[in-house]
């Protein structure tokens, strides 16, 4: 039988207990105000979300990516926003410094971010390029000893809050012999001069999570400040996908949950032709689907993250990250439905959570990879040759 | 400065709470149970004094009298960064009251004491599931030490312990020396929630199960038939009864101040 450790469990009871307590009683005025609230991130930092799995020399608590995944389905169970915070904050923020900085570059940015005091961003999204990372146009020179970046990114997250730290960005730095785009990354520091943060987006969910599009002009930062090889930014980027891929299903399933918790509870309380909906089996046989899906997504996404744990090889972990991501995400969208229908006209009004949901689970379908991305990596685990 | 922090397994307040039908007291072992949140505040009181004092110098131990499963009110408080933990288990203890309850505590802190003094007793105001309140003042009367009880601003200075108690009509400042038995409210701290790194580090800490016969207490001095007072009878609380509907045909108004009067509310 596969479950989850008994620490894993208890650390899954006090994440739950947290977000309970402070952060669902403020979610639906969070997202209505779009409001980041810069203190309960600070709070889920002193909790050791965002150190999981770094390295005490850096203030983690050098644990696995199971943890992890249980801190954000819990997190995401209440506020999907949340949720993304700490999984970018971590896959996005500290992971891409960890895997490839220097000691210097470490010990500049990990500590404030392991413990969760500040964010980082990873620009990389254009809006020339998602998927296809390597028609990346933001272009960065080496002048004089420094970097000089000059470009925009888009759907930027945690790049532009009052504790953002510093914002990694891909960046063409020349072309290779082969005539491909040179990429590499580089670390820019909030505030930074010509470096601007636009004004946050508009978007249909996650409204409580801060992403912006940002503008490099004539953007000057030390030659130092270059994250790992030069030229290799792009492979790097894709090497951490997979982690964020299980990261993201992890939310999913937190989502799915909610439908289903939010849904039982709402069926059992709401009567109709005076019985509880619960009764009815239209209503009762969409939460038993609902039951099916949380505990499909779960089992998927942690088989994902044990085959990292445990250190399998990378072509069953990839397979595994995008079955998880698939599944899971499409079956976020999928309970949304269900349970915004459980709840009939309530479930069209913002006050009930699973509205909320329902405008949050759609990104999931989207980030860190599409639904179409995740099917063509499947098939082509599947040894087709798929384009 | 060493502390020895008293806390108490119960049954978990939002699920299904019930009475043994055989004896009348508490079931503690078909139920879910957790640490006593008021007892949070507790631990969280020791940690934050010892965190302030030089950290490294002073112990928390965290104490607990109950059935086996009461070892997860002692893990909890470790995973919230308790240094070592004392369970006193033994089958003749089912049914204690709390002045039997005070007594195996106070034996178990002098047992502690012997090993490193202690310099406070902390412990929660009440269990969420007996309420009595009335352990802290029994210990520190077992213990011959100073008690100050319902504590909800606490500041140590050397030995000096200054006490803040808010009470219905005017709030005093009480200050006392250690060793002294203390009790904490729910208004004195933020409990923590254990991380990760807490829950694992948890794991390699200390636990002592004592017995009766460690602590020197005879069996009959406890349990059931020890108790100074006795359940005769339990019954759960009749589910509640829908209320009066009062139709409004025009004269609602008038109606509504009938049903209240008549209640005697106005």
């Amino acid at each position: 039988m596969f479950e989850l450790s008994r620490e894993h469990e208890e650390f899954r009871r006090s994440v739950r207990d947290f977000a309970e307590a402070e952060i669902a009683p403020h979610s639906e005025a969070w997202d209505r105000d779009h409001h980041f609230p810069v203190d309960v991130v600070q709070q889920m930092g002193k909790l050791g979300l965002f150190g999981l799995t770094a390295p005490e020399e850096y203030g983690g608590a050098d644990g696995d990516f199971t943890g992890l995944c249980v801190a954000i389905e819990e997190i995401g169970r209440v506020d999907q926003s949340m949720g993304v915070t700490l999984e970018a904050g971590v896959g996005l923020g500290i992971n891409p410094i960890l895997t490839f900085g220097t000691d210097e570059q470490k010990q500049t940015w990990l500590p404030d971010l392991v413990s969760g005091q500040r964010l980082a961003g990873f620009g990389l999204t254009e809006p020339g390029s998602g998927s296809d990372a390597g028609a990346t146009r933001t272009k960065a020179v080496l002048v004089d000893g420094e970097w000089v970046v000059d470009g925009a990114k888009q759907f930027i997250t945690n790049s532009g809050s009052d504790i953002t730290s510093c914002v990694t960005v891909t960046a063409r730095t020349g072309q290779s012999a082969d005539g491909k785009a040179e990429i590499s990354t580089i670390v820019v520091p909030s505030g930074t001069p010509g470096f601007t943060v636009e004004p946050a987006y508009r978007k249909l969910g996650w409204h409580a999570s801060d992403t912006h599009p940002l503008t490099f002009e004539d953007v000057h930062v030390p030659e130092g400040n270059l994250l790992g090889e030069r030229g290799r930014g792009l492979a790097q980027f894709l090497a951490t996908l997979d982690d964020g891929r299980v990261a993201i299903a992890a939310l999913a399933v937190g989502c799915i949950q909610a439908c289903l918790d939010l849904s039982v509870k709402y069926s059992l309380e709401r009567t109709t032709f005076g019985v509880p909906i619960g009764r009815k089996q239209g209503v009762a046989f969409q939460i038993s689907d609902l039951a099916v899906m949380a505990e499909t997504a779960r089992l998927l996404t942690y088989k994902a993250a044990a085959i990292k744990d445990a250190g399998r090889s990378v072509q069953e972990f990839k397979q595994a990250a995008a079955i998880a991501k698939l599944y899971s995400t499409e079956s976020a969208v999928t309970a949304t439905r269900i349970a915004t229908q459980v709840f009939g006209g309530y479930g069209f009004m913002e006050e009930y959570p699973v509205a909320r949901l329902y405008r949050d689970a759609k990104v999931l379908e989207i980030g860190e990879g599409t639904s179409e991305v995740q099917r063509m990596l499947i098939a082509r685990g599947l040894g087709l040759p798929v384009e | 400065m060493n502390i020895v922090v008293c806390v108490k397994y119960v049954p978990d307040a939002t699920g299904d709470r019930r009475f043994n039908d055989a004896d009348h007291t508490v079931d503690r072992v078909g139920v879910d149970g957790l640490l006593s949140e008021l007892d949070e505040y507790a631990v969280e009181e020791a940690l934050k004094i010892v965190e302030a004092s030089d950290g490294s110098e002073g112990e928390v131990t965290v104490l607990t009298v109950g059935p086996e499963q009461a070892a997860d009110a002692i893990r909890k408080s470790l995973q919230m960064g308790a240094h070592k933990g004392v369970h006193v288990l033994d089958d003749a203890i089912h049914g204690s009251d709390a002045a039997a309850t005070s007594l195996l505590l106070a034996e178990a802190i002098k047992k502690v004491g012997a090993e490193s003094a202690w310099d406070l007793v902390i412990c929660g105001m009440a269990s969420t599931d007996g309420s009595m309140s009335v352990v802290p003042a029994m210990l520190a009367e077992r213990l011959g030490v100073a008690q100050v009880t319902f504590g909800s601003e606490i500041s140590v200075t050397g030995d000096m312990v200054s006490i803040r108690r808010d009470g219905d009509t005017a709030t005093e400042t009480v200050e006392a020396s250690t060793p002294l038995v203390l009790s904490v409210t729910d208004q004195s701290n933020e409990p923590r929630y254990p991380s990760f790194k807490g829950i694992m580090a948890a794991k390699k800490k200390p636990v002592e199960t004592w017995s009766l016969a460690d602590l020197g207490v005879p069996a009959e001095q406890v349990g059931l038939a020890a108790a100074w007072t006795k359940v005769d009878a339990s019954a759960a609380r009749p589910p509640r009864e829908a209320g009066t509907i009062v139709t409004d045909e025009g004269d609602g108004a008038a109606r509504l101040v009938e049903f209240l009067a008549g209640q005697k509310f106005i």
